[in-house]
């Protein structure tokens, strides 16, 4: 092959690959074009204030009320308990990784605590309905069969990798300089870790934490199993409720045709979703970046 | 990289042998929820039948949806639980869809409470509207607000979505008014989850079809309907077998129908299967827990399938609230 | 007790308690897979591989869904393997400091944390009714695609980075244009790194059931996608990339939808076999990162 094809083939080459890198540009524009477009036409219909801060969501009903506030209040319920959940269990978890254990005991139980992420969600949701409420509903008599307490416990177990596992890297980057000053001057292991070492890595681990929220409240399977389907604006985690990813869900298993107010429902409500995990996962990108540059 | 090749082409190959070699035909069926175990039963039975050579997808979009499918052209029949509306027959009309009529079995809609809830015994239809009527909205929340003497305890509802042709039949039936009600319960075009949501809630009321109950009896509790009208059945009555058939069980009984879309019906395997659901209609519908049109019903449907008659019988009006199984042979 | 006494007393029992938590997810996860594989044990056997759903809990059966599940595999990875590659190498081998590379990274590392279910909806708008493709195997493949397409482009660039560069300055040395040296040393050097990535990422597709819902596979399926083999000239068909389709989450999901007792056992059991293949991937995947990094040395 003479030096002028090959030259040829390698520029042709080079631009195919720069094409591919290009395209997750274009997923994201592609995202953004969809939900824009079908959310646009929806506040054609409904004014964004309506939206906004109406507490009932009824679009389909005779009496039409296109208030997100109640799937926000399920989502927000749901995230709360999961987070109440894996944040206690996963910060401590980090701690005892970092500082506590032998380095035996970390290369063994860090995979094995992948094992949680890698369960497909379907299964939690399955946990959540079928094992986890029937328990909960033994302490508790009144529980209803759909709640918000259930997947929001599944799901704390769910995310708790998350936290652990990011946390603990953050902590693990801290120099042990700190420490052995902290040493050095009396403290206990446990003083170290609470005192100098969290407080260092803070940057990471509130990074970690805000990752955690943003998977909760972007999670669909367990709350659409365990959860419920009635939209309802209420702290109450005992009674069913409907979150934003589960009324997707909803509208979508029962088919509705294209161009319909229902079907821009779902775009609307996809939107402010991928708004708000838009907006978590760019806070933690920049409490990780903050904490990567002060050592 | 041969390696890989390979792996892919014996996938490929493991799965050719297992699918059909020659694309098969369809049938899109989509619809009702509450009429889907019925069809259901059919497809299986049916494509068991063809051994393979016909396919039936069945959706439960709910009697609108699967209206809005039928009049678009999307698909071949619709699942219904309540005659076709004026703007459904609009929609056809427009896309200039003609579709052939049949009614399949027979539903007493049921309504339900937890087997744990000691406080219901029966209910009447007066009752039924308080709670459901568009007024009830945020303000009846609790038990006793209905009867006094019931518990001073939440009250969870779970009932169709306004997709279902239960919704339309029922709010026309108890309300007064088709499509008019309270819009803060669990609603859904999916029967299954109302069973869960009831099975699994103490405080909760709710109805589906009554073939629902009859699938889940350990877990649901059956409440009698009284309408009040001594002329058909004196107090309370459930939607068993013999009340339905006798319309006794007033104002919640109700044919359930399948409309087939009449270009469709030339294909045949459409034709096939309509035919095979006719023909198999009164056992299955007993399987499934609903009830059995008089086997006169079923031929005098095969008649007007096989002479491709349009049109619905009840002149495109929609839900209509106390029709016996007699008049609708009459009307036949 | 004084103060120094109480601090200790803490720092001890911490070791108890760290330990604990650190072990009560998985407790907590080993006693409901106990518990499933109790549930759904039972139903395991050639019938359940070979049956299609019913509406009888005991004839009930996962053909066609563990079916689907493989042909998505397939396609996805078909799609979302050289795609990803080609972006990881150009960003790796090619990418310069500019904004537009900065934007790219920017962006792959914010899809990555997307929920899965807005990729249903991109593909429900985009695929099934922009592109008219209807609710087919093509475009669940082409959303899921999409969406581990991220992952994919995440570790492969992890694989590229761990080549020393002294490998490519070798080959260059040598005479090789860059591209021989990408195609036939980094690469090549690369693959395990690239493979493990590669299986994780399809270990997350199969688990996937939000996007495949949104943009409609169905519930009810008793029949498989067409053949690509045909009987008729010229003996190769695509049509089954235009069919109808379901997956086992998704059978999974609609049993677990089904109050009937029955059903819960079909559903633990269909759960046990996707555990089954989700684990075997996993491991699969570390077993390659295990044994290959022991024997490069460089």
């Amino acid at each position: 092959m003479s030096k002028q094809v090959r030259r040829l083939k390698e520029r042709l080459i080079e631009g195919a690959l720069l094409l591919s890198a290009l395209f997750s540009i274009f997923i994201t524009a592609g995202i953004i074009a969809v939900l824009f477009f079908e959310t646009f036409e929806f506040f054609k219909e409904v004014s964004i204030v309506e939206f906004l801060t109406d507490t009932q969501w009824t679009p389909l009903f005779a009496e039409k009320h296109f208030g997100i506030l109640p799937l926000f209040a399920g989502t927000l319920l749901t995230t709360i308990i999961a987070v109440a959940v894996a944040i206690p269990i996963g910060l401590t978890s980090a701690i005892y990784l970092s500082e506590y254990a032998s380095d035996r005991v970390r290369t063994a139980v860090k995979p094995a605590l992948e094992i949680l992420a890698a369960v497909p969600t379907v299964v939690y949701g399955y946990f959540a309905l079928l094992l986890v409420t029937p328990a909960l509903q033994k302490i508790l008599p009144d529980l209803s069969g759909f709640n918000a307490l259930s997947p929001g416990i599944v799901m704390g177990i769910m995310i708790i990798p998350i936290i652990s596992s990011l946390s603990e890297d953050a902590m693990h980057a801290v120099p042990m300089g700190l420490r052995e000053g902290a040493y050095a001057l009396g403290s206990t292991r446990l003083q170290v870790a609470t005192r100098v070492v969290v407080p260092a890595a803070f940057s990471g681990i509130a990074a970690s934490f805000i990752l955690g929220i943003s998977r909760a409240v972007g999670e669909t399977m367990v709350v659409a199993i365990a959860a419920g389907q009635q939209p309802r604006l209420t702290m109450n985690p005992f009674v069913p409720i409907e979150t934003v990813t589960a009324y997707i869900v909803q509208v979508s298993l029962g088919d509705t045709p294209t161009g319909t107010i229902e079907y821009r429902t779902i775009f609307a409500v996809g939107m402010s979703l991928f708004v708000v995990t838009f907006g978590l996962n760019m806070v933690s990108y920049w409490f990780r970046k903050r904490f990567r540059e002060e050592y | 990289m041969k390696r890989i090749i390979l792996c892919i082409v014996l996938t490929l190959v493991s799965l050719s042998i297992t699918s059909n070699v020659y694309p098969a035909a369809t049938v899109k069926v989509d619809g009702s929820s509450t009429v889907y175990p019925i069809t259901e039963a059919v497809a299986e039975e049916f494509q068991g039948a063809e051994k393979g050579k016909t396919r039936v997808t069945v959706g439960i979009s709910g009697t609108g949806g699967g209206f809005k499918k039928l009049c678009n052209g999307e698909s071949d029949i619709a699942d219904a639980s309540r005659p076709i509306k004026p703007s459904e027959v609009e929609l056809c009309k427009k896309k200039g869809i003609e579709y052939i009529e049949l009614p399949v079995a027979y539903d007493g809609l049921a309504i339900m409470v937890n087997p744990k809830n000691n406080w219901v015994d029966h209910i009447t239809v007066k009752e039924l509207k308080k709670l459901w009527e568009p007024a009830a909205q945020k303000k009846i929340t609790k038990w006793n607000q209905i009867r006094p003497n019931w518990p001073n305890k939440e009250i969870h509802l779970f009932g169709a979505g306004v997709d279902s042709g239960t919704y339309d039949y029922f709010t026309e039936a108890i309300v007064g008014t088709e499509h008019a009600s309270r819009g803060d319960y669990t609603s859904s075009e999916d029967d299954n989850v109302l069973v869960q949501g009831i099975a699994t809630d103490v405080l909760a009321l709710g109805f589906t079809g009554v073939a629902y109950y009859e699938h889940n009896k350990e877990s649901l509790k059956l409440v009698p309907v009284d309408d009040e009208n001594a002329s058909n059945g004196k107090g309370p009555v459930l939607p068993a077998y013999d009340n339905v058939t006798r319309g006794l069980y007033q104002p919640l009984s109700r044919p359930l129908f399948i409309y087939v879309n009449k270009k469709s019906a030339e294909r045949p395997e459409v034709k096939r299967f309509v035919e095979f659901y006719l023909k198999n209609a009164a056992q299955l519908t007993k399987e499934v827990g609903y009830i059995a049109l008089p086997d006169k019903a079923y031929d005098l449907a095969l008649k007007r399938f096989t002479g491709r008659k349009t049109g619905s019988i009840f002149g495109g009006q929609g839900s209509q609230v106390g029709v016996k199984i007699e008049e609708l042979l009459q009307k036949e | 007790m004084n103060r120094k006494t109480l601090s200790k007393w803490f720092d001890s029992s911490f070791y108890v308690i760290g330990f604990a938590s650190t072990l009560i997810g998985l407790a907590i996860l080993a006693v409901l897979i106990l518990d499933i594989l109790f549930d759904g044990a039972g139903r395991l056997g050639w019938q359940f591989f070979t049956s299609y759903p019913s509406r009888r809990p005991e004839a009930a059966g996962i053909l066609s869904a563990w079916i689907g599940t493989v042909w998505i595999m397939v396609i996805t990875a078909l799609l979302a393997i050289p795609l990803g590659i080609m972006a990881a190498v150009h960003l790796e081998e090619y990418g310069r400091k500019s904004w537009l590379t900065n934007l790219i990274e920017i962006n792959i590392a914010n899809l990555a944390g997307v929920p899965s279910i807005i990729y249903g909806l991109l593909g429900l708008g985009l695929f099934v009714r922009a592109m008219s493709l209807e609710r087919s195997v093509i475009s669940g493949a082409a959303t899921l695609a999409i969406l581990v397409l991220p992952i994919v482009i995440l570790s492969t660039r992890e694989a590229l980075r761990a080549i020393p560069f002294s490998i490519r300055e070798a080959s260059y040395a040598l005479g090789a244009t860059k591209w021989q040296t990408i195609r036939h040393q980094v690469i090549p050097a690369a693959l395990p790194g690239i493979m493990t990535g590669i299986i994780l990422a399809m270990s997350r597709a199969v688990g996937e059931t939000a996007p495949l819902i949104t943009i409609g596979a169905l519930t009810y399926v008793a029949f498989l996608p067409t053949s690509p083999v045909s009987a008729e000239f010229p003996f190769i068909s695509f049509q089954g990339l235009f069919d109808p389709f379901t997956v086992l989450p998704i059978q999974i999901f609609n049993w677990v939808s089904r109050p009937q007792k029955g059903f819960f056992a079909d559903a633990a059991a269909g759960i046990i076999v996707l555990l089954i293949i989700t684990f075997l991937m996993n491991a699969i995947a570390v077993w390659i990162r295990h044994k290959y990094s022991k024997k490069i040395r460089w």
